[in-house]
């Protein structure tokens, strides 16, 4: 069998896993993949946390992505994080900075096992503050000032590539040279709050192709995470496996213990099982009747028939749901147009799916995103004029 | 390293993870972050031998491999080398 | 799928192959942790 082939049909544990620690966060970004802002009274303890990593270390999980929410907020945020290490447990974490004072980072410096991820949609305030709030910017270059002063090695920063941003390509290159990092490009999904602005947010098919000519042209220094998969029917196909990791090889835990085939796919439908249940995550991973689907040969719909079908596996199971596409069809940015077609033949009254989860923040949040008009900051606290703030 | 020497002492580098897997093995650098796909139950045995033999090319026949098998598992523990998965030992 | 039982040296007998399988393949292979889409 191919590599590729044990992959797909899945592996004992998973060779990394994305915990999402907390569903409270400092930020409202508005394409949130986990629509976080409020606390979730139902997390797990740090107790119930230990006995997850135990069970990682036990299972031999290589590392865990830990994100959120903004996961530093959680108190109990870096006791975690040494007791994985402790647990032969790697971690890396993303965060949008805002702990990442000059002390703690001269402590992850000095920290073995642990990568850092700084989260930032635009290589300007003006274009990141727009989508993640206003300040966000600025914090988000503070900690990477701190962790370059700090001399931490191989941080990396985070682009969700949007419309807005996918001409900002050079420009976050240049931004990450200037602090010793490394650029991470990903591909902007459907997800969570992302679905309320993914029509006005993705990039358009013109702007695919911009992005992928730039990843082929500096593709050996960005990483990609293999997300633009889909960008491989254009031609050449881009580095990576062209595997969609979810269930097999990667999974989410959610910050009530619910597991997840992928972070951008927090709806029932692919929820496997929950950690706090009789054989925790081992069981989840290994029997889920969800995960054994997965883990069966896939088929590919209508999509085998298209050329192209072996380079871009019929895109991603995420994208294709949430925008209320059948998941044995196109993916709604498929290269060749097929996405398109089939988007627009949606039945006007469907209503896409929702996940029953939506930690988002209620009220208006300090320095909160203008994209979709909203003043960012009240003008006063108090006044009552629903135009106050705004120009 | 330009070749790789089976008879000298080596080891699983520190820092790097081995996980058995039906199929043969999952092994992660932590400093490098490669992952390495090990084909073979054998060569995982032999890997996971190493440090307790004087020289690879001793490790290869204390774990059974035949005069036929030598060459690709020779070609396997350079590819390992080559990526840092394996370092020779410093004390013997 | 079915398994095939891999011989690794060109030497012995091969059975009935793949393509692939042709070549003598390695007992390694690397992949990339940047290669597969979930893994961060």
């Amino acid at each position: 069998m191919r590599l590729i082939d044990h992959f797909e049909y899945g592996l004992d544990a998973p060779i990394c896993l994305t915990w999402e620690l907390t569903y409270a966060c400092n930020l409202a970004c508005v394409h949130c993949l986990s629509s976080s802002g409020r606390r979730d009274p139902r997390e797990l303890s740090t107790a119930e946390a230990e006995r997850v990593i135990d069970e990682l270390q036990r299972m031999q999980v290589f590392y865990v992505n830990v994100g959120g929410g903004e996961p530093t907020v959680r108190p109990d945020f870096w006791h975690l994080l040494d007791y994985a290490i402790g647990h032969d447990v790697g971690v890396k974490f993303s965060t949008n900075g805002i702990r990442l004072d000059r002390a703690r980072a001269q402590q992850l410096a000095r920290t073995d096992y642990v990568d850092v991820q700084i989260s930032l949609d635009g290589a300007t305030a003006e274009v990141n503050d727009a989508v993640r709030g206003a300040g966000s910017f600025a914090t988000a270059v503070r900690a990477l000032e701190n962790l370059a002063e700090a001399g931490m090695k191989d941080v990396k920063v985070s682009v969700v590539v949007t419309r807005e941003n996918v001409g900002q390509l050079d420009d976050f290159k240049a931004l990450t040279d200037r602090f010793g990092a490394q650029l991470r490009l990903t591909r902007f999904r459907p997800s969570g709050r992302g679905a309320d602005v993914w029509d006005r947010l993705h990039p358009t098919q013109a702007q695919q192709r911009e992005l992928y000519a730039w990843l082929l042209a500096n593709g050996d220094r960005v990483l990609t995470g293999d997300s633009f998969f889909h960008l491989s029917a254009l031609g050449e196909s881009l580095p990576g496996l062209n595997l969609c990791g979810a269930g097999r090889v990667v999974c989410l835990i959610d910050p009530v213990g619910d597991v997840y085939a992928c972070p951008f796919a927090i709806h029932e439908n692919f929820l496997a099982g929950n950690v706090r249940s009789p054989g925790g995550f081992q069981q989840v991973w290994q029997s889920s009747e969800l995960f054994a689907e997965l883990r069966s040969p896939q088929t590919g719909g209508a999509c085998t028939k298209c050329a192209h079908f072996d380079a871009c596996r019929g895109g991603c199971m995420a994208a294709k749901f949430f925008t209320g596409l059948p998941l044995d069809g196109p993916d709604p940015e498929c290269v060749q147009g097929y996405g398109e077609t089939a988007l627009a033949a949606r039945d006007v009254a469907q209503v896409t799916p929702r996940s029953h989860l939506d930690h988002s923040h209620r009220g208006p949040v300090r320095g909160q995103p203008t994209l979709l008009g909203f003043p960012s900051i009240p003008a006063k606290a108090c006044d009552e004029s629903p135009l106050a703030g705004m120009r | 390293m330009d070749t790789f020497d089976p008879a000298l002492p080596w080891q699983r580098s520190h820092s790097v993870a081995l996980r058995p897997e039906p199929f043969g093995a999952l092994v992660y650098s932590f400093s490098t972050r490669k992952l390495s796909f090990l084909k073979s139950r054998q060569l995982v045995d032999v890997v996971q031998a190493l440090a307790d033999h004087p020289t690879a090319a001793a490790t290869l026949t204390a774990c059974g491999v035949t005069d036929a098998q030598r060459p690709a598992y020779v070609k396997a523990l350079a590819d390992l080398a080559r990526s840092a998965m394996i370092e020779v030992r410093t004390c013997a | 799928m079915p398994e095939t039982p891999q011989t690794d040296a060109a030497v012995l007998e091969a059975p009935a192959v793949t393509e692939e399988e042709l070549v003598e393949e390695s007992l390694v292979e690397e992949v990339s942790i940047d290669g597969m889409c979930g893994v961060y």
